[in-house]
């Protein structure tokens, strides 16, 4: 984990410099003696975690946390114990060290950040791949929700597209490049310059061409390579 | 108090490593004089709140050198300052000359 001091008492930076030395998690890269210095620093790096004094002159720990957008973990050093109930107000504190640290109880703490750390980057990860099934359209200045799985058909018309559901067609000021994009590989295919179809309500295909409800939709050469690889055939 | 300064937890952290005992020894050399002094000076101006934070600043350095009793009292002495409440002086300023007296000998 990259991590940062932040302690205007110089001995204090020492000791937990020595302990992160210690620690083989912990790659410390700066050390700082006040809060002002470190924002500006961390306004243009990215840290894992900060030991971050809270009794500071000035500018305290807190008033650091309440900076920050988006903080990374922290462990709190501090001679204080009666910060502790401040300290449960911020969700990026993992742990509150008491001065004089020890080794076993600093790398507790290093070993709970870890921990959390990790946490959070697996939370981040399932919300970043979170599936999306469905798609808003402009029709008459009103967001319409259509479901990915009630869409038939998308086919060209000019500057519009035509979007084919199972209840209703929609004809909506956009391209087939942009539709495209929004819609997920796995379920849409582009048959035709004009068309993309939801490959799942694909009732046959014949030569060139695939019947999805009552339409039926040219397949172009170049496009029916993937279209058949898309098929479970027998 | 009779517990006395020791090296006992600068040396466990340090795991050997004498260049860091040296450095964390100089640093308490020169601090620690300077400290005092400004405790006292803000003491003689009955500027009890600003000695509290030279407490507060000296207090790490007493459990650096190892003194667990002398520790817990300059926590009570502290938030007794920040009151206006000198009952602990004279056994606050006792541990400052054990310690001082310890880090002539180190």
């Amino acid at each position: 984990m990259k991590s940062i001091i932040i302690d205007d008492e110089e001995m204090a930076r020492a000791i937990i410099g020595k302990l992160s030395s210690n620690n083989k998690n912990l790659d410390l890269i700066e050390s700082f003696s006040n809060a002002i210095e470190a924002i500006k620093y961390l306004n243009q790096n990215s840290v894992d975690l900060i030991f971050l004094d809270i009794h500071m002159p000035t500018f305290t720990g807190f008033d650091l946390l309440q900076t920050l957008k988006n903080p990374p973990k922290v462990i709190l050093t501090t001679s204080d114990k009666n910060f502790a109930i401040e300290a449960f107000e911020y969700d990026c504190i993992v742990d509150y060290l008491v001065k004089p640290v020890t080794q076993e109880r600093f790398d507790k703490a290093v070993q709970k950040a870890t921990l959390f750390s990790q946490a959070s980057k697996v939370e981040t990860k399932s919300k970043d791949t979170e599936v999306i099934n469905e798609l808003y359209v402009n029709i008459d200045r009103r967001l319409v929700k259509i479901n990915f799985a009630t869409i038939n058909l998308i086919e060209a018309k000019g500057d519009y597209i035509l979007i084919k559901t199972d209840s209703k067609n929609y004809t909506v000021h956009s391209t087939m490049k942009k539709i495209e994009e929004k819609l997920p590989d796995d379920l849409f295919l582009k048959v035709h310059r004009s068309f993309i179809i939801n490959t799942k309500k694909i009732i046959d295909i014949e030569d060139n061409s695939v019947l999805i409800g009552n339409n039926v939709i040219p397949v172009s050469r170049s496009n029916r390579p993937e279209l058949m690889k898309r098929l479970n055939l027998l | 108090m009779n517990e006395k300064p020791n090296l006992n937890y600068l040396k466990e952290i340090s795991g050997g490593d004498l260049e860091f005992e040296e450095k964390l020894l100089i640093i308490v050399k020169k601090e620690l004089p300077e400290e005092i002094n400004t405790y006292k000076k803000f003491l003689n101006e009955n500027n009890f709140k600003q000695a509290a934070e030279l407490v507060h600043k000296i207090k790490h350095k007493i459990s650096i050198l190892g003194l667990e009793k002398s520790y817990q009292l300059a926590i009570d002495y502290e938030e007794d300052l920040k009151k206006d409440n000198l009952n602990l002086k004279i056994e606050f300023e006792e541990v400052l000359n054990s310690m001082i007296c310890f880090i002539k000998t180190v």
